[in-house]
């Protein structure tokens, strides 16, 4: 029952991890296509895709966090 | 559990230590730190804008340059011209007056010459006057000393005014 | 595996590499790397002899993210070369307090430590109060202690003692800026002009385009203060032996904190309307609206904490994973696999450090900016 627990935690991680790594995924490749269209913009495109980068992470770790809760309180 | 679980000790010295340290920072670190980089820029802006402003008056001041060369250039040219002028002028009336002199010179010449020429003429019209009555004379002495011939030269001449 | 696999990567490694400071960088890299290897190798192995303990690799990992009260370098058990930290505790009788080498080593709650009359027990770094004539802790199956209390623990611990040294490198580094900053004009060379450069990163990248020009000189000290914390903790973070106070989620609350009390202090009036009553939208979807900015307001910061806390622990779990491989297969051929695969994520941490620094950072300007902000349209 416990290993049940640990596994479908880690599976809902990992599902976390997924979301974020398509979402992150298509920020960076867009973020690309942003500077080879205008490559005088990098800067404030690299920042823009940083925080946006990293508010989808963040959305990420919540669920990884909360996969880690369900096995730690097991 | 202990991962996610915020320990309060922790919490309390990461509290208590970081305020402390942004104040301490702040006022001792990022103060003289931040205003000495302003006023560095400041500086360097002031100095861009100086450098900029010199660089406007040097240019205005060459402008004037150029402007005083060009009115200089022009005036050289002017009195150039007037100087050419005046030369011009000048050799023109020193021509024509040649040519008034030279002009009233020939005309004295020609009109000495037209008097000596009359007198000259007059001279010759007396000596001519003078051979003519002498020889005149002569003929008419010779003509004269016979009757016969004097009848024929009174009657030759008779013709001839009557012919007239 | 074999077991001489690793010395013919690490020397090709070696000649692949033609740039003199990059190879000493790596070799640097690579011994930081190895050395909580050997560490571990030694501990093992003793811990083998003595008990014959099967090696944990979760016991591992979550010692050495933990927190502990004494700073732990190698060894194990008497053997163990510890820095004792002050333990303060704050019991019924008042404060009390003592040196972490006094339980002698002990995380188990085998050896009491009798101070004014109270006596204390380490059991897996929690302090614990024996009541009268009690010989050991005993928990119930919530693990609640049965015959003991709990003191407030306001111990200086290894991740208390990381943030001290964080902190005298702060001062250290930036009080010799400023003194420069004091006497001379000019722009600084060598490490002051680096450190500069950095400040310099923060106000012109971070605090002016996020906050804006009117108000951002007045967040300064909080950005540039956080970012340098964050990242030379998270730095000092990735040297053997050092502590993870990054990675511990009681350090990323707090300064998560910070980011929410500067939201709520200097929020202008436009950011309090459009949080709760929301203009030029339909009346009735405003209180659906409120409650979920309201609760935007706090999931901002939380999400801030959670992200620098689970990156740094992340990547320390990552590295001490693949380090713990070595063990969990028992043999050394492993190690030529994960001590790249370790290194390669170190220098990775390197650059993570970096980035959850300016991420925080950016995160907190970009939150203060939207509070601080001054709507012209009306």
């Amino acid at each position: 029952m416990e290993l049940l627990h640990v596994g479908l935690a880690a599976l809902g991680a990992g599902l976390a991890v997924l979301g974020a790594g398509v979402g992150v995924g298509k920020i960076g490749g867009s973020a690309m296509d942003a500077i080879a269209r205008q490559p005088e913009a990098s800067g404030k495109i690299q920042t823009a895709m940083i925080i946006a980068a990293a508010l989808v992470e963040g959305v990420a770790l919540f669920g990884v966090v909360a996969a880690l809760l369900g096995v730690l309180t097991t | 559990m202990d991962l996610i679980t915020p320990d309060f000790g922790l919490f309390f010295w990461q509290t208590i230590v970081f305020l402390v340290l942004i104040f301490v920072m702040a006022k001792f670190a990022w103060k003289p730190i931040l205003g000495g980089i302003n006023n560095r820029e400041k500086s360097i802006n002031d100095a861009l804008a100086s450098a900029e402003e010199a660089r406007k008056e040097m240019q205005n001041l060459k402008a004037d340059n150029e402007e005083l060369l060009k009115e200089a250039r022009a005036e050289k040219d002017a009195i150039l011209k007037d100087a050419r002028e005046l030369k011009e002028k000048i050799i023109a009336d020193a021509g024509e007056e040649a040519q008034a002199k030279a002009d009233k010179i020939v005309k004295q010449a020609n009109e000495s010459i037209e008097r000596e020429k009359k007198a000259a003429m007059a001279e010759l019209k007396n000596q001519v006057a003078t051979l003519s009555i002498e020889i005149a004379e002569k003929v008419v002495r010779k003509e004269l000393s016979e009757e016969k011939k004097q009848h024929q030269l009174i009657d030759k001449m008779l013709d001839d005014v009557t012919l007239n | 595996m074999q077991p001489n696999l690793e010395p013919i990567i690490l020397s090709r490694t070696g000649t692949m590499i033609a740039h003199k400071s990059f190879k000493i960088i790596v070799t640097l890299t690579l011994a930081f790397v190895l050395l909580p290897f050997f560490a571990f190798a030694s501990a093992n192995k003793v811990a083998e002899e003595s008990e014959e303990k099967e090696f944990n690799p979760t016991d591992m990992i979550m010692h050495h993210i933990g927190d502990s009260h004494g700073w732990h370098f190698f060894g194990s058990g008497d053997n163990s070369v510890t820095l004792p930290l002050p333990v303060i505790l704050w019991t019924d009788n008042g404060l009390v307090s003592f040196m972490s080498s006094e339980f002698h080593h002990d995380t188990e709650g085998h050896h009491i430590v009798e101070k004014d009359g109270q006596r204390f027990v380490n059991y897996h770094e929690d302090i614990y109060q024996l009541e009268e004539g009690v010989e050991a802790v005993e928990f119930d199956e919530e693990h609640h202690p049965l015959n003991a209390s709990k003191p407030l623990d306001l111990s200086v611990t290894k991740n208390v003692a990381a943030m001290f040294l964080t902190v005298i490198l702060m001062i250290w580094f930036f009080f010799g800026l400023a003194s420069f900053h004091k006497k001379k004009a000019h722009a600084p060379k060598g490490f002051n002009n680096a450190l500069e450069a950095l400040v310099l990163f923060v106000r012109d990248e971070i605090a002016r385009p996020q906050i804006g020009e009117k108000k951002y000189m007045k967040f300064m000290p909080f950005l540039l203060t956080v970012f340098f914390f964050i990242w030379i903790t998270n730095l000092m973070g990735l040297l053997p032996g050092a502590a993870n106070v990054t990675g511990n989620i009681a350090v990323t609350v707090s300064l998560g904190l910070f980011t929410l009390v500067l939201i709520l202090v200097n929020g202008s009036k436009d950011y309090w309307k459009h949080t709760f009553w929301m203009p030029g939208i339909p009346t009735w979807v405003k209180p659906i609206l409120a409650i979920v900015e309201g609760a935007g307001i706090f999931i901002k910061p939380i999400a801030l904490m959670i992200r620098l806390f689970a990156n740094i622990t992340a990547g320390h779990i990552i590295i001490l994973s693949l380090i713990g491989l070595i063990f969990i297969l028992e043999s050394h051929g492993v190690a030529g696999i994960s001590v790249p695969f370790a290194l390669f994520i170190t220098i990775l941490e390197l650059l993570v450090a970096f980035l959850q620094a300016f991420i925080f950072t950016i995160l907190s300007a970009l939150f203060i900016g939207m509070a601080v902000e001054e709507h012209e349209h009306h």
